[in-house]
């Protein structure tokens, strides 16, 4: 996996609540075998018009967002489906770190797989970020740091945010997860042994 | 020390480890694999050299990606025949059972676990599927994951959780005659809203649960992921116990008396503490229907489509607005009387045999109406079977439905059963997000029996007034 540190990049806004992963990546493109080729497909019914330019409607698309590597998001982001295709496709699009008041439990857990920050802020916090965001003139930068568990900008906002050690290591890290778990045989192994023999003692 | 409920009863007999710190792990009972979720898992593994640990409780089958028509041609998408075809090789290669294509136990993967009698109490249970919350109808903790952790599964046989906190959606009273599971797990999502539950598991208590079949179980169960739940949960009892008997999987002999014992004690104790109770009135609930694009967009079928402009909240709001756009309705607008282009019965919620038995009840002697489209799609090639047995299949298409095979189908439409842009459809599935069914295909959730009613009339109907003999529940019926 990927280790995130520290990142500064330019931030998209998505005000909308309860984005679903179908939204975020539409059923058609779950048929990959890969990993990869997600990522010109993310948002696909909102990014594109019926001739397959892009909707200049659309909230990524505005000239401020391009080269985004940082989402602001609604509540409830990432609802839904459980398809890991989303945070594959966002990481893929350029998505380090997404901002949100609330996150999807399924998709919380893909995103950290997958070494993409998901940062939840107070409502208020978002709010005053979305603001930020529609009054910059240009490109609007934050910087996300996982090793001081901050979010800011150049204009002295700055707000905290908490992700538990277990999975903070491993994205500071950029460990694997399995080869973590693996480690751990020993007592994987004693646990399979106490459970056969309590419903065998059970079944006597 | 106060009691425990059923949730923690099961989380703690299943604890690997449980650091202060982090994430606990989680020990699996069973894993279900289905085509769309496990390629890349299976890659990673081989990547990487390593084995599956326990193939021995994993369980493969087919489901998202398969044609619902004739079977004996080939898939025509040659990329779904792809991921359907390196299911089958990897499950080869790893050793673990497969329900393929032409196998008779093939269906919808929250379909064959249970008809297997796999699925049993007190189990931990994870698939790479969100609806895999369906299996919590047994007193199983089952849970939804993603691809890395699907790998992370077939490699470990556990899983990183964090403890999850509890909820009781505590149903006080009976429903009335006509109101089904659906209604019941509907007006609950309606009530909390789409990331209602989030991070609960959420327990389904009172008379109106312990009333329910297994399979109206498995309907709420199923749908508690639209809430935002992590799991739901529903006791076992002498219902789960009757269900599970004899099933191909089951314990049998001493070994069934000793597993009802050990069941017989998953159930919450009475000094337990939820970390949260909804308090939800059956004896109030009228067939539900979905308004909007997504399942907490829902009202009683009697009721009307809801006036952005009286939402408090301005993202949601901006939300409502943005769904009426989608559906192409008026705020006020009766939700009775909506023509319908499409209907849509099957699915993980909705496709086991009881729910084609209660469609059929409303489809039979009657037509499906000018210019509707209508399809019944069995959970699994056992439902079908049964069904078959049961003479359904004949009403459903003396009455104009199509009856096909089992598969995910129109729900997610990956393959070829697809909504057209503007298409209204009255569907037993579980979401009615934008683009689900098909790209600009407007979704309507409901029950089967009021799909049926749908199909009929060719409108959103409410069933009992379409039926208001036939239509009752068991306990209602003449001893």
């Amino acid at each position: 996996m990927r280790a995130f540190t520290t990142h500064t990049g330019v931030t998209a806004a998505l005000p909308r609540v309860n984005v679903d992963t179908d939204q975020i990546i539409p059923k058609q493109f779950l048929k990959r075998v890969e990993r990869t080729g997600f990522g010109p497909a993310l948002f696909f019914d909102w990014r594109y018009q019926a001739d397959g330019s892009p909707n200049p409607g659309f909230e990524l698309n505005q000239p401020k967002a391009a080269g985004a590597s940082i989402l602001l998001a609604g509540a409830n982001f990432g609802c839904g489906s459980s398809r890991e295709h989303a945070p594959w496709a966002l990481g893929e699009y350029g998505f380090r770190a997404i901002l949100a008041e609330s996150f999807a439990d399924i998709f919380d857990a893909n995103c950290t797989q997958n070494g993409i920050v998901p940062v939840r802020l107070p409502a208020s916090q978002m709010t005053e970020l979305f603001r930020r965001y529609e009054l910059a003139e240009g490109p609007y930068e934050l910087t996300v740091s996982l090793e001081t568990l901050t979010v800011t900008d150049r204009a002295g906002f700055s707000a905290g945010f908490t992700l538990d050690a277990y999975r903070r290591d491993s994205l500071l890290a950029g460990l694997d997860e399995i080869g973590r778990t693996l480690q751990l045989d020993g007592k994987i192994a004693a646990y399979e042994r106490r459970r056969a023999t309590l419903l065998a003692r059970q079944a006597e | 020390m106060s009691g425990r409920t059923l949730c923690q009863k099961v989380w703690e007999a299943h604890l690997v480890e449980e650091p202060a710190d982090g994430p606990a792990l989680v020990y699996i009972d069973l894993h279900l694999v289905h085509e769309v979720t496990s390629p890349q898992a299976f890659e990673g593994l081989r990547l990487a050299g390593r084995a599956v640990r326990r193939p021995d409780l994993t369980l493969a089958t087919v489901d998202h990606n398969v044609p619902t028509t004739d079977r004996s041609l080939p898939i025509a998408d040659a990329v779904s025949r792809r991921q359907v075809e390196l299911l089958v090789e990897n499950a080869h290669a790893y050793g673990i059972e497969l329900h393929d294509l032409h196998d008779p136990g093939q269906g919808i993967v929250h379909v064959i676990g249970p008809e297997l009698g796999v699925t049993q109490p007190g189990m931990t249970i994870v698939c790479g599927d969100s609806h895999t919350s369906t299996h919590g109808a047994f007193g199983a903790l089952a849970f939804g994951i993603g691809t890395s952790e699907v790998e992370h599964v077939l490699a470990t046989q556990t899983v990183r959780f964090a403890r999850p906190r509890t909820l009781e959606a505590r149903y006080v009273g009976l429903p009335p005659a006509g109101v089904t599971a659906k209604d019941l797990i509907l007006a609950f999502i309606g009530r909390v809203g789409t990331a209602g539950a989030a991070g609960h598991v959420v327990e389904y208590t009172g008379p109106a649960v312990r009333a329910l079949s297994m399979e109206g179980r498995m309907t709420m169960c199923n749908m508690s992921i639209e809430a935002g739940a992590r799991a739901g949960l529903i006791a076992p009892d002498e219902t789960t116990f009757a269900y599970l008997m004899d099933r191909p999987r089951a314990p049998t002999g001493k070994a069934w008396t000793a597993a009802v014992d050990r069941w017989s004690l998953l159930v919450s104790d009475p000094d337990a503490k939820y970390d949260r109770v909804v308090e939800i009135d059956a004896t109030a609930i009228v067939p539900q229907v979905t308004w909007g694009t997504n399942p907490g967009m829902v009202a009683g079928v009697d009721g009307r489509v809801p006036d952005p402009a009286a939402v408090a909240d301005p993202a949601e709001r901006e939300a409502a607005t943005r769904a009426l756009s989608y559906m192409g309705l008026a705020a006020g607008t009766p939700l009775e009387g909506l023509k319908i282009d499409r209907v849509f019965i099957g699915s993980c919620t909705n496709a086991r045999i009881e729910d084609l038995r209660e469609a059929a009840r409303v489809a039979r002697g009657r037509s499906v109406a000018p210019g509707v489209r209508a399809m019944v799609v069995p959970g699994s090639m056992r439902v079908k079977a049964q069904a078959e047995r049961e003479g359904l299949d004949r009403v459903f298409t003396e009455a104009g439905f199509e009856w096909r095979n089992a598969g995910c189908s129109m729900c997610l439409g990956m393959n070829p059963d697809i909504l057209a842009s503007g298409e209204r459809c009255a569907a037993t599935s579980n979401r009615n997000f934008e683009g689900r069914q098909g790209k600009g295909g407007r979704t309507h959730l409901m029950s089967p029996a009021m799909a049926a009613a749908a199909a009929v009339t060719g409108a959103l109907t409410d069933v009992r007034r379409l039926e208001p003999a036939a239509v009752r529940t068991p306990s209602a019926a003449t001893p």
